[in-house]
C-alpha cells in the first residue's frame, strides 16, 4: 500500500463462498456452538430455509483485511454493525477505505471504514477501523 | 416478552481461557487465514511477536468457555433461535498470545426496544485481562432478539 491518506483503499479481500464445513470448523474453534448456524433442523424450526453465517465470522474476515494491511499492535479499536445475515454458500468480499488521518498525541490514526459486501451486492457488515500509522 | 430491564449492571461470572496454539491453529483454519504468523511461530516471532497472536475478533471467545453460554438469555426468558449479533466493538489495551490465560469479566449495561418493542436489544462489555491482571481489550456486544419468522401469525 502506498504511504496511507484519506481516500486509500486498503487490498479488497475476496472470500470463497461459506461452506457447511467452514460453519462447523467455525463453530468449534470460536466457541460458538448457536446450533442456527450448524443444525439445518434448528433453522428450520426456527422457520428459516437454512443456516446462516455467525455473524463474528464476517467479523473475523474483515480482521484479516486489517491485518494484511497493518500489523495487528497498531490497531487500536474497531466497531461493526451487522447490517444482514450471510447465508450458507455466500460470497462475502471485504473493503476497507481510509477516511480521515488525525493526529492524536505522538500518533497518526488512520480511520477506515469497512465493508463486507456479498456476491449479489448485499451489505452485511459496516463498520470502522481506527490503526495506528507509526 | 420485554426483557427485565433489572439486569442492567449485573455481572456475569468470570470466564478464564488459556489460550492455546492448537486454538488459534483452529480458528485461522475456521476463518482461513493463511498468513502464517498467525500459524506458525517461527513466522509469528520474526514479525515481533513473542508467540502466535490472538487475532482481534478471538477475544470473543474467552466468555464462550462457560459450561452453558446460553444459560443466561435463557434465565431471560430468550429463545436462542431468535437471537442476532447486531453491533460488536473491540478496543485493545495490548496484544495477547498463545500461552497467556485470559480472563473476561461481563456485565449487561443496557436494554432497549424498537419498532414498538417488536425488536429488543441487550448490550453487554466485557474487559478482558491477562494472567498478570494487566487489560487487553474491552468488548461491546449489542444483541438483537427479533421474533420468530412466522411468528403471531
Amino acid at each position: 500500500m502506498t504511504e496511507p491518506a484519506p481516500g486509500t483503499e486498503l487490498p479488497s479481500l475476496a472470500i470463497e463462498p461459506i461452506s457447511r464445513t467452514t460453519l462447523a470448523l467455525f463453530a468449534g474453534a470460536s466457541g460458538d456452538h448457536n446450533p442456527i448456524h450448524i443444525d439445518l433442523d434448528v433453522a428450520r424450526s426456527a422457520g428459516l430455509d437454512d443456516v446462516f453465517a455467525h455473524g463474528l465470522l464476517s467479523m473475523a474476515y474483515l480482521g484479516r483485511l486489517l491485518t494484511d494491511a497493518f500489523p495487528q499492535q497498531q490497531l487500536r479499536s474497531w466497531k461493526v454493525r451487522f447490517t444482514a445475515i450471510t447465508p450458507v454458500h455466500a460470497q462475502p468480499t471485504c473493503t476497507g477505505r481510509i477516511i480521515a488521518v488525525d493526529e492524536s498525541g505522538d500518533e497518526r490514526l488512520a480511520t477506515i471504514d469497512l465493508r463486507v459486501t456479498l456476491a449479489d451486492g448485499t451489505e452485511t457488515l459496516t463498520g470502522q477501523a481506527v490503526v495506528a500509522l507509526d | 416478552m420485554a426483557l427485565d430491564r433489572s439486569i442492567v449492571g449485573r455481572e456475569s461470572p468470570a470466564e478464564t481461557l488459556l489460550v492455546t496454539r492448537s486454538r488459534l491453529r483452529a480458528f485461522a483454519r475456521a476463518t482461513g487465514q493463511a498468513d502464517p504468523r498467525y500459524t506458525d511461530v517461527d513466522a509469528a516471532k520474526q514479525a515481533g511477536h513473542r508467540d502466535l497472536p490472538v487475532p482481534p475478533t478471538f477475544l470473543f471467545s474467552i466468555e464462550l468457555e462457560a459450561p452453558d453460554p446460553f444459560r443466561e438469555l435463557a434465565d431471560l426468558g430468550v429463545d436462542l433461535r431468535t437471537v442476532l449479533h447486531g453491533e460488536q466493538e473491540f478496543s485493545y489495551h495490548r496484544m495477547a498470545y498463545a500461552g497467556d490465560e485470559l480472563t473476561a469479566r461481563s456485565r449487561f449495561t443496557d436494554v432497549y426496544e424498537k419498532k414498538g418493542g417488536a425488536l429488543q436489544f441487550l448490550v453487554r462489555e466485557t474487559a478482558v485481562t491477562d494472567q498478570d491482571g494487566a487489560p487487553v481489550a474491552t468488548l461491546r456486544r449489542t444483541t438483537v432478539i427479533r421474533p420468530l419468522p412466522g411468528a403471531g401469525r
